[in-house]
Parts: structure tokens; sequence; C-alpha cells
């Protein structure tokens, strides 16, 4: 379980969060959605110690991420799988070895990695591609490595920024697809952070609204649809103000 | 104005505590040597293959410049043989070691920032800290590593061009022969005079792979903060390398 408990961020003395509260429950997909530079994504890198809070934390299966040390925090991070909005491959390595990175960090034999490597490459449908350059890669082929990079892993969380920004809807739906396929086939435990709203009704099993730093509105997707708050409501239907 | 240096000390202050805390965290990579290991090996050869055809091409030409000049000065007052010692003395002590660091300042460090800056703000470095990988461990010990362990290599190859340049000049443009360079080479020569210049390219490799590093770490923003970052990772490595050449003239010559 995923705890965000009363988080408070600040950038250059402007605050990105003020009271970021959430609970995401094991083997439930949450979607974050929200304007542009509201903290959607500074709210998810706290889960992985990426940035550090001005007051609050994450707390991930009873473990404040913030107090953690270094080595502590390194095992946390083996059971998180993080894809990244443009993806974040390693453009001077192959797809296999960005698929094998983080396996690397693992006991495994090299057998072992080629085997989980090729099988998750099946999974985002990119086999065959392994020995390609992320510089050959399309946007789409990009981000389905970096849903590769995570799953490959077999994480218990797995955590979604933006995955569907910048891909045309076919290529959005399949992701979609994908995002919802990895739930199902590996029971991880999800937050997407998007503002992509047939992303979030497609695979959230809950979303929350994130709003001038805090959570405005939490819910079903049903719920969220037939809210009456105002602010939400602009959202999803995606209204000019 | 009394605003303006308060804002700017308080930032030099905490510059200082982001490095310290850079070198406490470069300290605790140490120990992860299956990480550093392989990808040191890399480096070495990055930075050597990098690094040798613009420090030898440049000792090339210090060396007949030197030559050149040591005739021009001497001749009528002092022995010609005295190139020799000049072109010898003046390539192992200062000019090979300081204009291959400058060099190398434009060539490596430039190349570390403008890489590990394009990883940090293509969320590269937080990817690998997600995978569980430390960046100090990952990206800055190997390059740190390499820049220490080669520079003592590229510069003691750019000092025996530079001096072998020098004697060719000596040959074919001066009155010069080669017993005669020889004997001014050896003339006044002490092996300190060898290590002190090697000495000094390590302290130069480490303080220039270091700067890269840090600066292209601490990139924001997008192609303009990587363009920044490589800016300063040049000006500070040249201002750090003149400083420490000072600073072991004074500690180790007097």
């Amino acid at each position: 379980m995923i705890q965000f408990q009363d988080l408070h961020k600040s950038f250059d003395a402007k605050p990105v969060l003020a009271g970021f509260t959430l609970t995401v429950p094991d083997q439930e997909t949450v979607v974050i959605i929200g304007y542009s530079g509201t903290g959607k994504s500074v709210a998810l890198k706290h889960v992985v110690g990426l940035l550090q809070p001005d007051a609050g934390d994450v707390i991930v299966d009873g473990r404040a991420v913030s107090t953690l040390e270094r080595d502590a925090l390194m095992a946390l991070r083996r059971d998180i799988g993080f894809v990244f909005q443009f993806a974040a491959l390693f453009d001077s390595m192959s797809v296999f070895d960005n698929v094998a990175l983080g396996l690397r960090r693992r006991d495994l034999s090299d057998d072992d990695i080629a085997e989980r490597v090729r099988d998750a490459l099946a999974v985002v449908d990119l086999t065959g591609a392994d020995q390609k350059y992320p510089a050959e890669l399309s946007g789409g082929m990009r981000k389905r490595v970096g849903i590769a990079r995570a799953i490959a892993l077999r994480p218990r969380y797995l955590l979604y920024d933006e995955p569907t920004t910048g891909l045309d809807p076919v290529t959005s739906a399949v992701i979609d697809q994908l995002m919802v396929r990895t739930r199902e086939h590996l029971g991880v435990t999800g937050i997407v952070v998007t503002h992509d709203m047939r992303s979030a009704y497609t695979v959230g099993d809950r979303i929350a609204m994130l709003y001038e730093g805090k959570i405005r509105q939490v819910g079903t997707v049903a719920q969220i649809q037939e809210t009456e708050d105002p602010v939400v409501r602009q959202f999803i239907e995606g209204r000019p103000a | 104005m009394i605003e303006r240096i308060g804002r700017r000390t308080v930032e030099a202050v905490k510059a200082v505590g982001r490095f310290g805390h850079f070198m406490g965290d470069l300290a605790r990579a140490v120990p992860d040597v299956d990480v550093w290991g392989r990808l040191t090996l890399v480096q070495l050869r990055r930075v050597g293959v990098d690094s040798l055809p613009v420090a030898l091409f440049i000792a090339a030409f210090t060396g007949v410049v030197l030559a050149l000049q040591a005739s021009y000065t001497f001749r009528n007052t002092v022995p010609l043989y005295f190139v020799g010692t000049l072109v010898g003395k003046t390539m192992m002590l200062e000019l090979g070691p300081v204009l291959a660091g400058l060099a190398l300042a434009g060539r490596v460090g430039a190349s570390m920032a403008a890489e590990l800056g394009t990883m940090r703000v293509t969320e590269q470095v937080d990817a690998l800290e997600t995978l569980a990988y430390d960046p100090q461990s990952f990206l800055v010990l190997p390059r740190v590593l390499a820049g220490t362990a080669m520079f003592p290599i590229i510069v003691a190859l750019a000092i025996l061009t530079g001096i072998i340049t020098g004697w060719l000049a000596s040959l074919a443009l001066l009155d010069l022969t080669t017993p005669e360079f020889v004997k001014g080479l050896k003339l006044f020569y002490r092996f300190k005079d060898t290590w002190f210049g090697l000495f000094k390219s390590a302290t130069f490799g480490f303080t220039i792979t270091l700067v890269g590093c840090v600066v292209g770490l601490a990139t924001r923003g997008g192609a303009e903060g990587v363009g920044l970052s490589t800016t300063r990772a040049v000006v500070y490595s040249a201002v750090l390398l003149l400083v420490l050449d000072a600073f072991w003239a004074l500690v180790l010559l007097r």
C-alpha cells in the first residue's frame, strides 16, 4: 500500500504540493489527474525518493520513504517500476540492455536476464526489437520499451508518469491496453499520472484529481464521471474557464 | 546592494554544502565495485581515445616552438645545447601537463558535462536511480577514476612528443646535434621533474572529470541548461587547473 501523507513540496518558494494526501491500496490502480504543472509528477517522484518532501511523507508498505537510508531506499526501489513521461531510455544502450539494466542489479544469471527481457518485450509487442537503439524507435515504441523495462523487474508497484502524452489516439489506446494487461497479468498496484481522460477511464480503478496542491476529489470512474464538483467537471469535460 | 551580497553569500554557502554532500555520496559509492569496475574500463578507453590526438597535437607544436624560442633567446649568450634543457624542463614541469590539461578540460570536461547534463534533463539519471543504481557509482566514479588514471599517461606521451619534436626541430632548424641536445636535456634533470609533472596531471584529471560530473548532474532546464553546463564545466575546470598548478608549484617546488 502507498500512502501520501500530508505531502508538502515547494520549488523556489512556490508551493506545488500543499497537503497532498492519498491512499493507494494493494492491487488497485489509482489515476491522478490534474492540470499541467500542478505537481502530479512531483508527487510520483516522492514515492521512489527522487525528491525529498518539505513536510509530510510517502509511506510504502509501512516504510517512510524520506527517512530511508541509501541501502533501504535501493531495496524499496527494487519493488517499484517507474515509467517515465519520455521513456528516459539510455541512448547509448540497445533496447535489450535498457530492459536488462535493472535486472543486472539482482542475483540473476545471464540466461535468466535474457529470458526476462524477451518476456517483457513480448508483453509490449516488441519481440525482435531488442538490438535496436532508442534513436531508431518511434515515440510509442520508446514508451513501450519504458514499460518493458519496468515490468521486467516484476515489481509490486508500477508508477506511470504521463504514459500517453504526445502519442496519437491509436497508440495511446495501445498503451492503455498494455497497462490494463500488465495489471491483470502481474497483479501490481499502480499509480498513473495523466491528463488524458480517456486513458484515466480505461486504466483506473479510482481517479483522484490534484488541484492547488491537494486532492480535490477521489472516487471510482463512475463517481468522477458523475461529479458535481465544478472544478473536476470542468477538467474532465475539457471546458475552457 | 547588501541584499544582493547576502543572497550571493547564501548561494555560495549552499553550493559548498551541495559539493560536500556530493563528495560524501561519492565516497559511499566506492564499495559498489561491481558497478563502477566494469564501467571504468569503458571510460578509460573513452578518455584515452578522446584525449590523445589533441594532447599530442598540441605537444608536438609546443616542442618545436620551445626549441626555436630557446635558440632565439640563447643565441650568442648561452651555449646552444641549453635548448635541450629548456625544452625538457618546460615540457615536463609545466607546458606538458598544463597545455594538455587545458585542452582536455575543453575536450573531456565539456563532453562529460554535456553527456550527464543531457541525461539529467531527459530523466535518464532519475531512471537509473529507480532501477536501484547509484548515479555516483554508475556515472561519476568511473569517469573520475578514468580521468585520474589516464591523464598522467596522456601527459607522459605528450611530454615525450614535445621533447621529440623539440629535438627534431633542433636538428633540422638549428645548428644542434643529437649529442648536444641530449647533453642539455640531461644537464639539470632530476627524477622529481618527471613525477611532479605526472602527479600534477593526475590531480588535473581528477579535477576536470569531477567538475564535468558535478556540473553535468546539476543541469536544469533543457538544451539551454546543457549548453550552460558545458560552458561552465570548461571555465571552472580551466580556472581550477591554473589554481592547482600554482598550488603544486608552491607546495612541491619551493
